[in-house]
């Protein structure tokens, strides 16, 4: 299949541990990277997503399975022999190398002359907003400056897959945003596929156009951010991403009961297979009941509101003294007014936008 | 008293007593050193308080056949001093360089394990440790007896009282002087580099030369200056294993204070020493200096 830039099947890795044991870091993944594409991986930390991306750039030997770039075996070659540059988390510039002699260096390791080098070092640079600063070395640079000159230096041979391995996370806030969105159109500008990994799911969400969901060593679901958000496959999926509001019980019609006797509204659909699962209820899905509203509602006493500048966060807790998180726009203020007064409120849904997650996994 | 102004009698204070020291026991007899060396030599030893440039024209070749000889057995001399030295710090640098890289790689444990392993000789008397290698070179010594008796010589190899005897004993005796400041970099060595550099398709023998190499030269230039300096001066390993065969400049100043008694002449030899050592170790301050503004630069 010409779609496809990385296939891995069932890729294994097992560490041996210092007591004697082993840790499962890959459990026999399998997953297509498409050409052209933003993927992330997404998980906590030890889920396997550096593993992965190691086992690609080639420093991870894996115990099993087989890796393919460009439909061509790699299973078994070194890293300074694949296609595939890698942004490391630390920048790794080399200290005693200019800026230049950085981004220079595979154009150089490749044997490309002098004079072609550094065009495509200028325009590399260009290309990060960096003009000029071929002389410096990297200690005289910010963090933001250094990590744009990794890019450069990884970007610059046109590699047929760049790897990122968390580039942001030392960066701040502001800057970190900034990067995320240069990032995602440095990507359509070069048309190569983009694997980055990252622990932050807003990162995930602002930049792929598919993200990997890790937990265990396994891929737990691949797919759009918005599928990921909106169509958790599991309860881990549905907790990692975004907070949320879950809801175990057995289904019964278009309502779930909880075993404490709460009723939740849901659509009803056709593959109803379980008769367990549970109901996932975003927080901004929720919103302030007016009293003749026709929605299904969850009162809660307020433990807290919290102002978050766009919207406010309500903690509160139902009778049965379950905890639910619910935002709702900061525009609404009299309404808002109302329930800080009486510290009690009317959560509001439409059962349209309830997802029900199976027990086994599938939606 | 401002807190800069403390500061600095703080640490005037902190560096007296050694400054003193040095003043008295290294400045002092340098100077006196420096001056024995313009001297002329008195005829039972001693010193003659009159100009005496001929000791110095005894070694370069000006000297006033009047007094003294040019002899360029003093050059050779000290060319062959030059070549030991240079040769003993390229031989405890391919030994103590595969080995940082080793132990570095270790569990704090036996990275401290080893450590104090390296140091372990010098609780022996170097004179000692020396005798041991003559007991394994000489003609009955243990390399010719275990050759012998295999049956792979005939007569006995002339280990001992040679160049590489010498070689050998100095590797030995200043492997830890190179091994210290070698592990020092190699320890600090960023790996992520190194993997950077093969992910930008470097493969290992060029990740060497232009990655690792590079970023590990201060403690190599670090070690080299420290076994360099002690080996051209060293005067009883080559005394111990050279026997009167091979002789250091370290040998023939010592010859000349004690055996000949010839001060003057004995001092002007280490001036000559004394300044190839500066100029080398001027080049080293220079040169660390340049890479440390560098640094201050960045900052």
């Amino acid at each position: 299949m010409q779609n496809s830039i990385v296939r891995l099947v069932e890729a294994s890795k097992a560490f041996a541990t210092p007591e004697g044991g082993s840790v499962t870091a890959l459990d026999r993944i399998d997953l297509d990277v498409r050409r052209n594409e933003f993927l992330t991986l997404l998980g906590p930390s030890g889920c396997g997503k550096t593993t992965l991306l190691q086992a690609i750039s080639g420093f991870v030997e894996l115990d099993g399975g087989s890796i393919l770039i460009d439909s061509e075996d790699m299973t078994d070659r070194p890293p300074y022999r694949r296609p595939v540059n890698t942004v490391f988390q630390n920048y790794a510039l080399f200290p005693h190398m200019t800026v230049g002699e950085n981004v220079a260096y595979s154009l150089e390791v490749a044997g490309v002359a002098k004079p072609a080098r550094r065009e495509k070092v200028a325009s590399a640079l260009k290309m990060v907003g960096l003009e000029g600063m071929e002389g410096r070395k990297p200690r005289q640079l910010s963090g933001g400056q250094q990590q744009r000159v990794a890019l450069a230096r990884a970007i610059i041979a046109r590699p047929k897959l760049l790897l990122l391995d968390e580039p942001l996370s030392a960066l701040d806030k502001n800057l970190r945003q900034a990067m995320q969105i240069e990032l995602k159109t440095l990507q359509n500008e070069l048309g190569i596929s983009f694997i980055f990994v990252t622990h932050d799911q807003q990162e995930a969400l602002t930049m792929s156009d598919r993200v990997a969901v890790l937990s265990g060593g396994r891929i737990q679901q691949l797919d759009t951010p918005r599928a990921i958000y909106d169509h958790p496959v599991n309860t881990f999926v549905a907790t990692f991403i975004g907070a949320s509001n879950l809801f175990e019980g057995t289904l019964d019609g278009d309502r779930l009961m909880t075993s404490d006797g709460m009723a939740i509204r849901h659509q009803p659909c056709e593959r109803k297979i379980s008769t367990k699962a549970t109901a996932l209820i975003r927080p901004e899905q929720f919103f302030l009941a007016e009293d003749n509203a026709p929605f299904p509602t969850i009162e809660v006493d307020l433990d807290q509101i919290v102002f978050v500048g766009s919207t406010f966060e309500l903690f509160g807790r139902t009778a049965e003294g379950r905890k639910v998180v619910a935002e709702v726009p900061a525009n609404r203020r009299s309404l808002v007014g109302a329930i800080e007064q009486s510290r009690k409120a009317r959560l509001a849904y439409d059962p349209s936008a309830v997802h029900l997650i199976g027990e086994r996994g599938g939606a | 008293m401002s807190i800069a102004s403390r500061r600095r009698f703080q640490l005037g204070l902190l560096l007296g007593p050694v400054s003193a020291f040095l003043a008295v026991f290294f400045l002092g007899p340098l100077a006196i050193m420096v001056v024995t060396s313009f001297l002329a030599p008195g005829l039972y030893g001693g010193v003659e308080w009159t100009f005496y440039p001929d000791n110095f024209g005894r070694i370069l070749g000006f000297a006033d056949p009047m007094f003294e000889e040019f002899d360029p057995i003093y050059i050779a001399i000290f060319l062959r001093s030059v070549e030991i030295a240079a040769l003993t710090v390229l031989a405890t640098l391919v030994v103590c360089y595969p080995a940082a890289f080793c132990i570095a790689r270790l569990s704090e444990r036996w990275k401290n394990f080893c450590l104090f392993l390296i140091t372990l000789p010098f609780f022996t008397s170097l004179i000692v440790r020396l005798f041991v290698w003559v007991l394994i070179l000489r003609q009955t010594g243990l390399v010719n007896e275990v050759l012998l008796s295999s049956g792979l010589i005939e007569r006995p190899l002339d280990l001992i009282y040679t160049k590489g005897a010498i070689i050998l004993g100095m590797t030995y005796v200043f492997i830890p002087f190179m091994f210290m400041p070698v592990y020092a970099s190699v320890e600090k060595l960023d790996w992520t580099l190194v993997r950077a550099s093969l992910d930008l398709g470097a493969g290992p023998v060029r990740t060497f030369w232009r990655i690792i190499l590079p970023l590990t030269a201060p403690g190599i230039a670090g070690g080299a200056v420290i076994v360099f300096i002690p080996a051209l001066g060293n005067f009883v390993v080559p005394a111990v294993l050279g026997g009167a065969k091979v002789m250091m400049f370290g040998n023939l100043i010592e010859q000349q204070f004690l055996a000949a008694r010839n001060w003057p002449f004995g001092a002007a030899l280490a001036m000559m020493v004394m300044s190839v050592m500066l100029v080398m170790m001027i080049a080293q301050v220079v040169l660390s200096g340049r890479r440390g503004r560098a640094a201050a630069l960045a900052r």
